[in-house]
């Protein structure tokens, strides 16, 4: 019973086309699992599942044993499903401290009126935000330049911010959409450390990656997609030797 | 903000207490208290309103009524007048703003349409097209706000007060899922953020300060008729915001304080005046989406980083 | 008696037919910009109103024959429209979605002031197309100027339905409103069809503008209530489909000219704006609009 995440025979069609077909999944608490996949496969329209920005056409996802069907996005992150976008979607119109500042939204409460007119309650919590997300920002390693907006800074800095962001929503599970899109050897090496580190945090982790040494360096399973079906599931070492696996990635023919 | 408010308190003085512009600054208040709630609702929610003339409108209307009619405490008639347009606001926000795209809008206009059709056709009570008189003036602790320097300072201060509050939700976390909206919702949904609550929340406030905005109108020109909230205030209001700058508090005030005095220098444009003000307001959008407070604001911080940059060269030399 | 008011009913579903046709023709122009956009013209009113200004112009003033005048309006209008989008839509490439529904309101400012300048703020009219000679049917009568509506509505939507199913141009646009990624991968000029559809809402309404003219008369400020009651007819038809916005502009005429008739003609105005509010409310996809497609339009 210690299934965090549980997907049964989960589909999602759009139109005539079915990006995701009757795929089962669980994932176990504490584990890395990672989700991987030919481009088109799948993976970011499970992601946009689990996170309920989509709906399921149809199955069944349930997180800690409550089904997550008909949830709307804002609902799974408060049950504690937190995530990162393909393409780092932080908010440029903020600073780096305001963006992880975003994150403890969710873990505040004071309201429109009380905020205007700065209660002391308001004040101490704005406090308390801003302490919480300077902690989760040296966690991810941003040491300085709190105030600059994200504009004027390295991509890198991006994804830790937009990690540091969705950590600050103290996630149960955080999942992961290709984290090392974008980044050198030596960033992603620094990013694996730092998903272990999470990991040590108790938080579950789902990854979706093309970078596949860092797949089979950090997670403890592998689930292989292919045209929105699950082709193979288990041990890195196990996967990688897999004959669909590697008849999908390169081709009948190879 | 001290330079301001010290530019506020001479002003009367230097164009004479009794001057005509005294009234129009009036006026300007006025309606800022309007514009700093829409500039919260276009700027930061990114929502678009073609009906505050219709909040200004029952705020105004609710006051004069109960003050003239039933002999209400103003005060009093202006809370009742606040309640009234906020649950007209949470009636219309609530199913429009959970629907993507811009049915607010429209919603909004369908709205101040209604309300001024049925101000029209109410004769017996609302007097019809050509409005009613004789509403009190206010009063602060039994002392009359007779003249219009006293209005005045009244006023201002009202809108100081809505500047300060308004500025402090920016900087609180209702402000940052505010800005989330404008940045992404679909990256603020997975934060947590119920943007469609704040969509609504921020309306609502923005609904209740057009009808504050409408009250004191009432009791200020203690008169009231359909022309003060037709749809041309609304679209006006609209033009104030966009043109100061939406994403910037104080745009709102510039741009209000702008249209307001504009017009004194366009009469002689008679009815023409509203060509202006498209032919601004689309100027203004296609070259300064940010507004006036907005290009202003971006000069500067281009000015000061190359002024930082030369600074840091000389540094480098020495 | 009772047969007097049976006729009296049936005159107003008459007259709510006739207008209904306006508004469907209204909430089409519409559909067809917010489909190639996702934004609301607010300007669309103003193309109705031109087309009746422009009309009585050529006709009463130059003496064009009325149907030479009537394609040289639609002409001009739908000019306009287009020129409208290059200079006002267009050069905003990167905005959102809220500087456009502006820079929308701008327009229809800008429009309804050159109007005001150009005809100043007299009401004109227009002779029928036809004779005046109402046709008795059934204890109503139906001016034949109503069958000229009734019958350029129904062209008209016959027109653009063979225009987007048939014709290159028109399936390049209906690809481009459901996908503009893909519409761009198969080289379909997306901003080409924006204009487009901006230069054809314009020529709709300025057919809607010269067949209402005769009954209604045109002044510069018509365009604004015009176009808030078809927009009420294309929710109450689900934003977008066409189909829906003809029968729900039917709809909103006949309630109109019923309410007006039965109940109080001084909210006359104010029937359509209550329907609005209301399949807000209740259903905001319209009553043929498809509940899904407005949830995936966020996306």
């Amino acid at each position: 019973m210690n299934d965090l995440l549980e997907l049964t025979k989960v589909t999602r069609r759009f139109g005539g086309l079915t990006a995701v077909q009757s795929v089962d999944l669980r994932v176990r608490q504490g584990q890395i699992k990672a989700v991987i996949g030919p481009n088109g496969a799948g993976k970011t329209t499970l992601f946009n599942l689990i996170s309920c920005v989509l709906p399921v056409s149809a199955g069944l996802i349930q997180f800690q044993g409550n089904a997550l069907n008909r949830l709307k996005a804002y609902a799974a992150a408060a049950l504690g499903i937190s995530r990162t976008f393909q393409t780092a979607a932080i908010f440029h119109n903020m600073s780096i401290l305001e963006n992880v500042m975003l994150g403890r939204h969710m873990r505040s409460r004071r309201g429109l009126f009380r905020v205007a007119i700065k209660t002391p309650g308001a004040r101490r919590e704005e406090k308390a935000i801003r302490e919480d997300a300077l902690q989760w920002l040296h966690f991810m390693g941003v040491n300085d330049r709190f105030d600059s907006l994200p504009g004027e800074l390295p991509f890198v800095i991006h994804r830790k911010i937009e990690i540091a962001r969705a950590l600050a929503t103290e996630p149960k599970l955080l999942l992961l959409d290709e984290p090392a899109a974008g980044l050198d050897i030596r960033e992603t090496e620094e990013l694996a450390a730092c998903i272990q580190k999470i990991r040590d945090q108790g938080i579950t982790i789902l990854i979706i990656e093309h970078d596949m040494s860092l797949v089979m360096d950090i997670s403890d399973e592998v689930c292989v997609l292919n045209y929105g079906a699950k082709i193979a599931e288990g041990a890195p070492r196990d996967v990688q030797r897999n004959e669909e696996v590697i008849e999908a990635y390169l081709g009948k023919e190879h | 903000m001290i330079v301001f408010i010290l530019l506020f308190c001479a002003f009367p003085f230097l164009v004479g207490v009794k001057s005509y512009w005294i009234t129009v600054f009036i006026f300007a208040g006025i309606y800022s208290l309007i514009t700093i709630g829409l500039s919260l609702l276009m700027g930061y929610a990114g929502q678009i309103s073609l009906g505050h003339a219709a909040f200004f409108g029952m705020g105004a209307y609710t006051s004069g009524l109960l003050t003239t009619l039933l002999n209400w405490n103003p005060w009093l008639a202006l809370l009742a007048a606040l309640l009234l347009t906020s649950s007209a606001a949470l009636l219309i926000g609530i199913p429009t703003l959970r629907l993507s795209g811009h049915y607010l809008a429209m919603a909004t206009l369908a709205l101040g349409e209604i309300l001024v059709i049925f101000f029209k056709a109410e004769v017996e009570l609302t007097g019809g097209p050509s409005g009613f008189g004789l509403i009190p003036r206010l009063s602060i602790f039994g002392f009359v706000l007779k003249r219009d320097i006293e209005f005045y300072f009244f006023v201002w201060s009202i809108v100081a007060l809505a500047l300060v509050m308004a500025m402090n939700v920016i900087h609180s976390r209702v402000g940052r899922a505010l800005r989330s909206i404008h940045g992404g919702e679909l990256a603020a949904n997975a934060m947590g953020i119920n943007t469609s609550s704040y969509k609504v929340q921020v309306f609502v406030l923005s609904a209740a300060l057009a009808s504050l905005s409408g009250s004191l109108y009432a009791h200020y020109v203690t008169f009231v008729s359909p022309t003060a909230c037709e749809l041309k205030l609304s679209v006006f209001l609209v033009v104030m915001v966009a043109i100061g700058g939406m994403h910037h508090l104080w745009g709102a005030i510039v741009g209000t304080i702008l249209l307001t005095v504009l017009p004194e220098f366009l009469h002689v444009f008679q009815d023409f005046d509203i060509l202006a003000y498209g032919l601004i307001l689309m100027i203004i959008m296609i070259f300064a989406p940010n507004g006036l407070v907005g290009a202003l604001a971006a000069l500067i911080q281009r000015l000061r980083r190359r002024f930082l940059a030369v600074d840091s060269q000389r540094r480098g030399v020495i | 008696m009772g047969i007097s008011i049976w006729s009296q009913i049936l005159q107003y579903l008459v007259t709510g037919v006739s207008i209904g046709s306006i508004y469907g023709m209204v909430a089409i122009g519409f559909n067809i910009i917010y489909n190639a956009t996702g934004i609301i013209n607010f300007a669309q009113g103003e193309f109705v109103m031109l087309g009746g200004m422009i009309m009585v112009t050529l006709t009463a003033a130059f003496g064009a024959p009325v149907i030479v005048a009537f394609f040289l309006t639609v002409a001009i209008v739908a000019l306009i429209g287009g020129l409208f989008e290059r200079l006002a839509i267009y050069p905003l490439k990167n905005a959102g979605v809220l500087s456009l529904i502006i820079v929308t309101i701008g327009g229809s400012i800008v429009l309804k002031g050159v109007a005001m300048f150009v005809w100043g703020k007299e009401s004109y009219a227009l002779p029928h197309f036809s004779s005046e000679e109402p046709i008795p049917i059934l204890g109503a009568s139906i001016l034949p100027q109503t069958l000229w509506i009734l019958g350029a509505m129904l062209l008209t939507v016959v027109l653009l339905t063979l225009f987007f199913r048939f014709t290159l141009i028109g399936r390049a646009m209906r690809a481009c409103s459901s996908n503009r990624t893909a519409a761009y991968l198969v080289g379909i000029d997306a901003r080409q069809m924006v204009c487009l559809s901006f230069i054809l809402s314009a020529a709709i309404g300025a057919v809607a503008g010269i067949i209402i003219t005769p009954i209604a008369l045109v002044d510069y400020n018509r365009g604004f209530l015009l176009a808030l009651k078809g927009f009420s007819a294309a929710v109450l038809g689900g934003l977008g489909n066409s189909a829906g916005a003809v029968i729900a502009g039917f709809l909103i005429g006949i309630l109109e000219s019923l309410g007006a008739g039965l109940v109080s003609s001084g909210y006359k105005d104010a029937i359509a704006l209550i329907v609005l509010l209301v399949i807000l409310f209740v259903r905001p996809s319209g009553i043929l609009g498809d509940k899904e497609a407005l949830k995936h339009r966020s996306f």
